[in-house]
């Protein structure tokens, strides 16, 4: 920006802004993370100090690694995750080619019965899904919550999608048509790397919701060795006490896979935004 | 090599029909220039010989071949964009061999080949850069070599150098033209300047509003351009039309061109006063409202003073005036 159109009280008060947004935005999940490595007294007595040489205390996560079997929980979340993550990925953006880029009858149609979704909450279907997979013998399955979370990423990542993939040079597949390239190639060569950041940009947006999801673990996978981290935080809360040491701890590591993958798709929409364009 | 062979050819989008019954014969080796406004299907016209959009009717052989039904790829063509539409993520000599891999071109000749037009372009120095690290003009040529290495029955060029700039686009022209020479192959070029249709072409042909308005050469469209339309799209300043009941004349319209009109201060057919004149050195322009005809375009060559307000008679060369009937079809 030029010296011309700033100003100090205006920089100022713009940075204020930012900045306490990111001090409320921060804020819960710092105190999650301080707070776990304090003892319960700690937690209690004073919840915003840092923890000290007297306060210091890894009893929550003992607990955690000692009870149940938290990396099995963490493997479930990965592998529901990354599974619904890819599929949503690879369908959405089929979909997303094919309504952007062939003319047949019912297209736009076709365009907006996939973006409903978006509109409708698939828990309000929970009674019949749940139905559907007692009689497909698919409960207690990690099966069972990698097509939910597909079903549920697909309407958005079709919706933006299909609008980024417009945006790609009909030259180019064309180009690719006369080279003798097949309409899979074209997909996966031309157009995929072209709108790479939009891919990540559906990938966030997919992923923290079913990472955090605690809904239909609970109701379709409550099972030992389907249990989500989500859910196996859970059994440190009681009705009558709740080991909150266990249940920061858990949390705190919750954060950190998510937060890997997060920082992936980051790097790769800057990658994307950065490298050649079309022209 | 290969001769175009277009049987009428219609094409409509839902209820819009963008091509209305298009007949036309292209011989080997010849250049051939669809030229129109735009909007009036020449790029679609190409898209169907290519094979990138079917046509609703009607045929299109190459050498010969009924093609309407084969993949682009199995018809012997090689295509240039008006985006160049390079692969981002090849470099230059795989954008160029990625055709010849498909077709399973064995690799040494694959090499050759690209040795050859790489040296025929001048690209020898760029072959392991990627598109994004080129200059236009430089993208451009990679998108002609891209064509040239597989060595097709037809080229088919989609505007291809509206992206460039002025001073690249002359040397680019040039460039097309000297290939053509060499190859002698046969070339379709689509493009809306005039200026590129009649240095390039060994034929035009004229589009309009989804039909064949005229076909033939630079020279021929110039001097006996068949319609309205072709009068006024050739040429440039555009010709004057003049309405034939102002000049007492029988036909509709009467077209002169700005520069088969010769100026006077002191007499002439047509007394009018100047509005606006346009001196570009090797031409002046003078816009001359004139009582009889109307506002008349006169292109001069070489510089000539005078500006608005100025009173000068214009002579029309009665050798060089066309006549126009009510449906706009030439007279005589």
């Amino acid at each position: 920006m030029s010296k011309a159109a700033t100003s100090l009280p205006r920089t100022i008060g713009a940075h204020a802004i930012l900045l306490t947004y990111t001090v409320i935005a921060l804020f819960p999940v710092i105190v999650i993370v301080v707070n776990s490595f304090k003892s319960r007294a700690a937690i209690f007595r004073s919840p915003l100090t840092p923890p000290t040489a007297e306060t210091f205390d890894l009893i929550g996560y003992t607990t955690v690694m000692a009870q149940g079997d938290f990396i099995q929980y963490f493997q479930n979340s990965l592998t529901v995750t990354v599974a619904s993550l890819f599929l949503v990925l690879l369908f959405g953006a089929m979909a997303a080619f094919a309504l952007s880029e062939y003319r047949f009858k019912g297209n736009t149609m076709m365009g907006l019965y996939l973006a409903l979704g978006i509109m409708i909450p698939i828990r309000l279907g929970t009674v019949a899904i749940l139905q559907l997979m007692v009689a497909s013998g698919l409960v207690n399955t990690l099966t069972a919550l990698v097509l939910v979370y597909t079903a549920q990423g697909l309407p958005l990542a079709v919706f933006i999608l299909s609008e980024f993939m417009k945006q790609v040079s009909d030259d180019l597949k064309n180009a690719g048509r006369i080279d003798g390239l097949s309409e899979y190639r074209i997909f996966f060569r031309l157009v995929l790397p072209l709108v790479r950041p939009a891919m990540a940009t559906v990938a966030v947006f997919t992923m923290i919701p079913i990472w955090n999801d605690l809904w239909f673990p609970l109701i379709l996978a409550p099972g030992e060795s389907t249990k989500t981290v989500t859910l196996g935080a859970q059994v440190f809360i009681g009705q009558f006490v709740t080991n909150w040491n266990a249940v920061l701890a858990a949390l705190s590591l919750a954060i950190l896979p998510v937060l890997v993958l997060y920082l992936f798709f980051s790097r790769q929409l800057i990658r994307g935004i950065t490298s050649g364009a079309v022209k | 090599m290969g001769s175009l062979k277009i049987e009428n050819v219609k094409k409509s989008f839902g209820p819009v029909e963008v091509l209305k019954g298009i007949d036309l014969d292209v011989k080997d080796g010849e250049f051939v220039v669809f030229v129109g406004p735009s909007g009036c299907g020449k790029s679609t016209l190409l898209r169907i010989i290519a094979g990138l959009e079917d046509a609703s009717s009607g045929d299109v052989l190459i050498d010969g071949q009924r093609v309407t039904n084969a993949p682009p790829a199995k018809r012997g063509i090689a295509m240039v964009f008006q985006t160049y539409a390079l692969y981002p993520h090849l470099n230059v000599r795989d954008n160029m061999a990625l055709g010849l891999k498909q077709a399973g071109t064995p690799a040494a000749e694959i090499d050759q080949r690209i040795g050859a037009s790489s040296a025929m372009l001048s690209l020898e120095p760029y072959l392991k850069r990627r598109p994004a690290e080129l200059s236009g003009g430089q993208r451009q040529r990679v998108a002609i070599g891209r064509a040239l290495v597989r060595e097709p029955k037809l080229f088919l060029f989609d505007e291809p150098l509206s992206n460039l700039d002025a001073a690249l686009r002359v040397n680019t022209r040039l460039e097309i033209a000297q290939l053509h020479n060499r190859l002698k192959a046969t070339m379709v070029y689509v493009t809306h300047d005039q200026v590129e249709a009649m240095t390039l072409a060994d034929r035009i042909v004229v589009l309009n509003a989804g039909r064949v308005e005229q076909v033939g050469a630079p020279m021929e469209l110039y001097n006996k351009p068949a319609n309205l339309f072709v009068a006024g799209f050739i040429g440039s300043p555009k010709m004057n039309f003049i309405d034939g009941a102002r000049l007492g004349e029988t036909a509709k319209t009467v077209g002169v061109r700005p520069e088969h009109i010769a100026v006077s201060d002191t007499s002439g057919a047509w007394k009018g006063t100047v509005i606006h004149a346009e001196h570009l050195g090797a031409d002046t322009n003078v816009f001359l409202e004139t009582e009889k005809a109307g506002l008349v375009t006169i292109r001069l060559f070489g510089e000539y003073q005078t500006g608005p307000g100025a009173t000068l008679y214009a002579t029309p060369d009665a050798a060089r005036t066309y006549r126009f009937d009510a449906d706009g079809r030439a007279l005589g």
